[in-house]
């Protein structure tokens, strides 16, 4: 039996384990200690609680357990990165390169920073959505203190050349940072094989709580700093005071370890639904993937679908939760940056639709989600007049439409 | 976002979605919005050589629901009216109708301007001068 709505927007957060939960139970009434209380054993079990998780969340990333800086969420752990590069490395410089397809969490800090004082250079992602490592290279200057590019981009799953960047960075003394909030938990993030210096990831992307994420701080080769950006009891080694969230904190580390066992079976698993996914809906007429399709995400797929409007294809599709991008203007549906960013809105009409599939996701969900926007996508065409005028060979571009 | 019921009906069962033949005289066409913006609405009448009613009326729209809900509605109040008292057809009597909310306003307009725009087609054909708008909807 299906239950419907079909959730498929895994990429916006994805649901908890149950194992998760579990683990997190004892520690809201039975164990409920401050990990800081030093002078009893309720905070001792506390404290070991969330010791045990750190090294769960190290584990899986190859990281120690010291890096692991506990913050509420990856959109803390950008700010607190960035921002806290920015003060900590203030006498060193103040030029920042990222990509303008990364998250607003990092794109608002940047903008933020500018404002401060700070001097960012934007690369522009190409068509796939990919950037290279020349384009960090050309755009490094002598003040330049911190590259952030994301692992896996959360509107198209594309995954960035990081290895590639790293090693340019290091070799210019320069640090790197990366939003790894889609990636880590999905595929293999290793920071010491992929040369990076700070991380951010969040726990309700890979089955965890949410409120609960990471800043991976490098302790190595280089050690590395950031200025806290939240003072108060000096926890997480002076770099984010705030008593700790235990229960969260648990789950966490309880889905970074079930990840750790778990993703090479699932991954596997989804891609191959993903990729049935996809070449079934590649079969409607002018259907379009968006992003590289060799890198990128295993669950995830961003298509386009042309001559129908987003905001009627959403209403079409119903049944199914998940997340559209429309190139164009519509009124209340904001036309997605990322999208933009890669050159799709020169096309005229056309709607997007991000899948995001989970390990939950089951082959008869997908199934009817592959059928449900079909029907919608014909539809929608069959009353739409660009795609009669698209069957009549009339050049869309050539009109001369009445603005409104 | 919350669509009425009217709306989601219209959606779901559009009525009079299709093409008339626009180079007969008696067919009028309007086809107004932009892609751009996200609407784009065609519709058509076909007048009665005789009576000057309205004997048909097709419509087909890219857009939102509240869109081809708009231009739905609007065919079926065309048919059997003529052609002055479809010209006025009101943009707010479609969004009452409907039950529009505000942001959905530019949608009744566009239907308005969709039928104005037929008529206007129409009238040329027939050796008639268009109808000048002078409404102000905004």
């Amino acid at each position: 039996m299906l239950n419907l709505p079909i959730y498929l927007d895994n990429n916006a957060t994805t649901p908890m384990d149950p194992r998760v939960l579990e683990a997190m139970l004892p520690f809201f009434i039975e164990n409920f200690g401050n990990a800081a209380s030093r002078n009893h054993a309720f905070g001792w079990k506390a404290e070991e609680a969330v010791d045990y998780a750190r090294e769960q969340i190290a584990a899986l990333i190859n990281a120690d357990s010291k890096e692991i800086i506990i913050t509420s969420g990856a959109t803390e752990s950008n700010n607190l990165a960035i921002k806290g590069v920015f003060e900590m490395y203030a006498d060193k410089g103040n030029h920042f390169i990222t990509v303008e397809t990364e998250h607003k969490a990092v794109l608002d800090t940047c903008k933020h920073l500018e404002k401060l004082g700070a001097e960012v250079t934007y690369l522009q992602a190409a068509e796939d959505g990919l950037i290279t490592v020349e384009q960090v290279a050309a755009a490094i200057k002598p003040n330049t203190v911190l590259v952030t590019v994301m692992y896996a981009n959360n509107e198209i799953g594309v995954i960035q050349p990081i290895k590639e960047i790293t090693a340019l960075c290091k070799s210019k003394g320069i640090l790197f940072h990366t939003d790894a909030t889609q990636a880590v938990g999905k595929i293999k993030v290793d920071v010491i094989a992929d040369g990076i210096d700070l991380m951010s990831f969040t726990g309700h992307k890979m089955y965890g709580p949410k409120g609960v994420g990471v800043l991976y701080v490098r302790r190595k080769n280089p050690r590395v700093k950031v200025t806290a950006q939240m003072d108060g009891g000096g926890h997480e080694r002076g770099m984010r005071s705030g008593t700790l969230n235990v229960p969260s904190i648990v789950g966490m580390g309880k889905a970074c370890e079930l990840c750790r066992l778990e993703m090479d079976a699932d991954t596997s698993r989804l891609s191959k639904m993903r990729d049935r996914l996809e070449k079934e809906l590649l079969t409607i007429e002018e259907s379009y993937i968006n992003g590289n399709i060799e890198h990128r995400l295993p669950h995830v797929s961003n298509m386009s679908f042309k001559y129908v409007e987003g905001e009627g294809l959403i209403m079409g599709v119903k049944n199914i939760a998940v997340s559209s991008g429309s190139a164009c203007t519509s009124a209340s549906l904001e036309p997605s940056y990322v999208l933009k960013a890669l050159g799709l809105d020169d096309e005229l009409a056309h709607s997007s639709l991000r899948f995001g599939l989970s390990k939950f996701t089951t082959d008869e969900e997908v199934d009817y989600a592959i059928n449900h926007v079909k029907e919608a996508v014909e539809k929608l065409r069959e009353m739409s007049p660009l795609w009669e005028m698209f069957k009549e060979g009339i050049d869309l571009k050539a009109i001369q439409w009445a603005e409104h | 976002m919350a669509y009425s019921e009217k709306v989601i009906d219209h959606y779901s069962n559009p009525r009079n979605i299709g093409t008339l033949d626009k180079s007969s005289k008696q067919v009028g066409t309007g086809l107004v919005g932009a892609p751009e913006c996200g609407d784009v609405m065609r519709l058509q009448i076909e007048v009665d050589e005789l009576t000057g009613i309205i004997k048909d009326a097709k419509f087909k729209t890219f857009g939102c629901g509240s869109a081809i809900a708009s231009s739905s509605l609007a065919t079926e109040w065309l048919k059997g009216k003529s052609v002055d008292d479809a010209l006025k057809i009101d943009n707010m009597d479609i969004v009452e109708e409907l039950a529009l909310p505000p942001v959905k306003i530019h949608c009744s307009v566009l239907a308005e301007d969709a039928i104005k725009s037929a008529i206007n087609d129409y009238r040329t054909k027939n050796g008639l001068s268009p109808i000048e708008d002078n409404k102000k909807h905004y």
